[in-house]
């Protein structure tokens, strides 16, 4: 149904012109489906949408061809391939929120499409969007039909973008990074989802994601790509058993699943030795946080206690809204909890307010890594000064001991010391990552909070840094408090997890035991989300 | 009442306050500005006696609070006081003169839109192209040009070479009569009672004039639609329209411009602002009898209650205004008014 030859895609950017895609070469047959794997910047969305022609600015094929049923995609006029957009070849798209039109009823963005592609009249428009609502399985489509994407979930605003995409039938789903950003429960049964409606349809799907494990249980083919090329391609369990660049085993080895240790990730890691279980450093006590939400009082945490030993990890795992941010602020004494504790050291937390902790003399011993690494940076700064600025607010050090302490931090992550001088922008997300655990260290703080850390990682980057945070638990004696909501980088860090659901713990105890013996549902429908360990 | 009812009557009451806040304020800055109202009013013959007796007469020897609950109670009852040079009730001064303002500036305003916005859409949609240079060259030169130059030019190339814009006199040639107030808009009211005729007239003296103070505020509108447009053209969600197969019109008009309206309304309001206070130079030129010429007179002949009835005209009039662009949000935008609460 689709082959692309030798297909070539040039950037033009401020710093000259850029190959993204250098000689690809794929082939797709109808109801099956197709996974592109590769890291940032492999040239993979940018193969998906040169095949739309929806290419940035400043972006052309620049060679190979097409081929769509008969048709080259590389030479039809604009007002054809408008014709093929949305109905014979249709995409979806990461981050589903930010792919819907803010202020347009989702009903309304679907009708849209049907009119345009004269799949509906003013008549019957409204019926034919609400049947594309219920197709993606969307309870109550009628009253749905009239939500903005802001009302909606990031699960269901995944629903409405396929909904979008198949409402006018197309013959060919491309579907770049769909799961990314969401939940892992909510992950499956969109990918489930999508790949019933591929088989009811008999529809070709190209896969996009840097997800192997994902792609590895969805899709019929892999290709992996790196660099605008493909290195490697085959069926999954070909290529995983007989994988031959070194491209790809980096890649398998770096993606986790149950079972497999910390070290396995990265090729000739080293088991890291785990410190001695102490005493009992940080005391959570039935702590509950209440906001004052529009439709009355919203309990963010009911109730959450646990214990974290001295040199122990604990995961807490939850999904998005089930207040393991909320609590790990809270400990971080950002904010202040409604009622309950938090023992820290023997001592309560709570004997000073969340706005005067700053000047605490205990500021230092709990420190936090954030999520975006990227963000979490101030883009201003460079990462010397990002370091330092923990050391200049909290210490009595001066400028030359700062230096000094600045660069053995560095050396602590593993951060060259020619790169301190850079701007966030001018490095890559695994050096800012490094940046972001620097800083924290920097204080010499007993319990480090790491709120989902590697989340906005390429694994292979993932798997590096997760083997840094082991290192230095055991070299400089740390406590970890590791919020996730991926229970195969938990298992493979923590000695501990809680699992957290709607404010509430659901079950907590050894990792080992929360994920042979699982007590609660949820947990096993967690568990059940996980990748199986496709390839040995 | 909806969530939404509930955030735009909130928003309403909101009003109140800052309402009480401009009054207070102009109480105060007038009872501060220099020179002593009583000696103006006394006359030049006027002796320390007969100054003390105006100044009596006018209450201003009583304490400052005292003075403030007279003000409030006579504002309430329409009593701005008596301009010194017109002779007139300020508020029926104000009456007269602030739609002859208003008129002009909201048609300049319209014009200036009419031209901005497709000007701003059409650089945005090429970044870099003859078109994006053709709107920053068009939109430097508005800006650059004072009111009071590109006024005159126009009335010379119009006026005195082509002899087709009538002479830049007022709102109305002397061959009209002025219809009855209404709305106190000529162009309204003539159409109101379907006074054609009138209503040619006073379009053709509206122009030059509207045209001026359009040129002049071009660039922000023009700018803000191109910055907005740009953003929201590289965003997600009109990835997923073009991929959609959507038409380049409705993905321009339906999707991006629409949510680039809101960074475009904003300025709008501000400009709206700053062109009723730079209406007085483009008043001056084509003798436009609006409210700036008539503040910057009543400031210069030191008119105290006429000052002190044209800020708290322009202050209530921006009140309004900020409120209408509240509630123009809302309606842009869904969001609004959930993320408030």
């Amino acid at each position: 149904m689709l082959t692309i030859k030798d297909l070539h895609v040039q950037f033009d950017t401020r710093h000259g012109v850029v190959d993204a895609v250098r000689g690809v070469n794929l082939h797709l047959d109808r109801g099956e489906t197709l996974g592109i794997v590769g890291e940032s910047g492999s040239g993979k969305s940018v193969t998906a949408f040169s095949l739309l022609r929806i290419l940035d600015s400043g972006g052309r094929i620049t060679g190979g061809h097409i081929d769509y049923r008969g048709i080259d995609l590389s030479q039809v006029d604009n007002a054809s391939m408008n014709d093929i957009r949305g109905r014979e070849i249709s995409m979806i798209f990461q981050n589903p929120r930010a792919a819907l039109n803010p202020i347009r009823k989702v009903g309304h963005q679907i009708e849209d499409v049907l009119r345009h592609h004269a799949q509906a009249t003013r008549y019957d428009a409204r019926a034919k969007a609400v049947a594309a609502l219920e197709e993606v399985q969307i309870k109550d489509a009628a009253s749905r039909y009239h939500a903005y994407p802001f009302e909606l979930s990031g699960g269901m605003c995944q629903r409405v973008v396929i909904a979008l995409a198949l409402a006018c039938k197309p013959q060919l789903l491309i579907a770049d990074e769909p799961t990314t950003g969401l939940d892992v429960t909510t992950q499956k049964t969109v990918m489930d989802l999508i790949q019933a409606l591929a088989q009811d349809r008999n529809m070709g799907v190209v896969l996009i994601t840097h997800d192997l494990g994902l792609a590895g249980t969805y899709c019929d083919q892999l290709v992996v790509m790196k660099d605008g090329e493909i290195v490697e391609q085959g069926a999954p369990q070909k290529l995983t058993k007989n994988a031959v660049h070194d491209y790809t085993r980096r890649l398998l080895a770096a993606t986790p699943h149950r079972g497999k240790q910390l070290h396995e990730l990265v090729v000739d890691g080293v088991e890291k030795p785990i410190p001695p279980a102490g005493d009992i450093l940080l005391s959570v006590n039935a702590v509950t946080k209440t906001y004052a939400g529009k439709a009355g009082p919203v309990q963010a945490l009911q109730g959450v206690s646990f214990d974290i030993q001295r040199g122990g990890c604990l995961g807490l795992v939850g999904e998005s809204g089930s207040g393991k941010s909320t609590l790990s602020s809270i400990i971080a004494r950002l904010q202040d909890a409604t009622s309950g504790d938090v023992q820290f050291n023997g001592a309560s937390l709570f004997n000073a307010p969340a706005s005067k902790y700053a000047k605490d003399t205990r500021r230092s011993e709990i420190q936090m890594v954030f999520q975006d690494a990227t963000d979490s940076l101030n883009p201003r700064q460079t990462a010397a000064q990002s370091i330092a600025e923990p050391l200049r607010h909290l210490t009595t050090m001066n400028r030359l001991e700062r230096n000094d302490r600045v660069e053995q931090l560095a050396e602590d992550v593993g951060l060259p010391l020619a790169l301190l001088s850079r701007l966030p922008h001018q490095l890559s997300g695994g050096q800012k990552a490094r940046v972001g655990i620097a800083r924290a260290l920097a204080v010499q703080p007993k319990l480090l909070i790491l709120d989902e850390p590697t989340a906005a990682l390429d694994v292979s980057i993932q798997a590096l840094i997760l083997n840094l945070l082991a290192d230095l638990r055991h070299r400089l004696n740390l406590t970890y408090l590791f919020v996730s909501h991926d229970l195969s980088v938990v298992q493979m860090l923590c000695d501990t997890v809680v699992v957290m659901r709607l404010g509430q713990v659901e079950e907590m105890g050894p990792t080992e035991q929360v994920l042979s013996q699982p007590q609660s549902d949820y947990t096993r429908q967690l568990l059940q989300a996980m990748p199986t360990p496709l390839f040995a | 009442m909806t969530p939404r009812a509930k955030i735009i009557s909130a928003r309403i009451l909101q009003a109140i306050p800052v309402v009480i806040g401009v009054v207070v304020i102009t109480f105060l800055l007038t009872r501060s500005l220099p020179g002593d109202p009583a000696v103006y009013f006394a006359g030049d013959a006027a002796d320390a006696e007969s100054i003390q007796e105006v100044r009596q007469a006018l209450g201003l020897d009583k304490p400052l609070p005292q003075q403030f609950f007279i003000y409030v109670a006579d504002l309430v009852k329409g009593d701005w006081g008596n301009s010194l040079s017109t002779g007139q009730p300020v508020l029926s001064d104000l009456a007269r003169r602030l739609p002859a303002s208003l008129e002009l500036t909201l048609l300049a305003l319209f014009l200036s839109c009419l031209i901005a916005i497709p000007l701003g859409v059409l650089a945005a949609v090429k970044p870099g192209s003859w078109r994006d240079h053709l709107c920053r060259v068009v939109v430097t030169a508005g800006v650059s040009l004072p009111t009071f130059f590109t006024g005159i030019l126009l009335i010379y190339i119009f006026y005195y070479v082509l002899d087709i814009a009538p002479s830049p006199l007022g709102r109305l040639g002397f061959l009209y009569i002025e219809p009855d107030p209404v709305t106190g808009f000529y162009l309204i009211d003539t159409a109101l009672t379907q006074d054609w005729e009138t209503f040619m007239g006073a379009a053709k003296q509206l122009i030059l004039p509207a045209c001026t103070m359009a040129i002049f505020t071009l660039a922000p509108i023009a700018r803000m639609t191109r910055a907005a447009m740009l953003q929201a053209l590289s965003s997600d969600f009109i990835r997923t329209a073009r991929a959609a197969g959507l038409s380049q019109r409705k993905v321009l008009i339906g999707y991006a411009l629409r949510n680039a309206l809101l960074p475009v309304v904003t300025t709008l309001g501000m400009v709206f602002s700053f062109a009723l206070g730079a209406n007085v130079l483009v008043e001056k030129v084509f003798a436009w009898p609006g409210i700036g010429s008539y503040a910057v007179d009543a400031l210069v002949a030191s008119d105290y209650a006429a000052v002190q009835g044209f800020v708290l005209a322009m202050a209530l009039l921006f009140v309004a205004l900020n409120l209408i662009i509240d509630l123009l949000y809302a309606v842009i935008d869904p969001r609004i008014g959930f993320e408030a609460s």
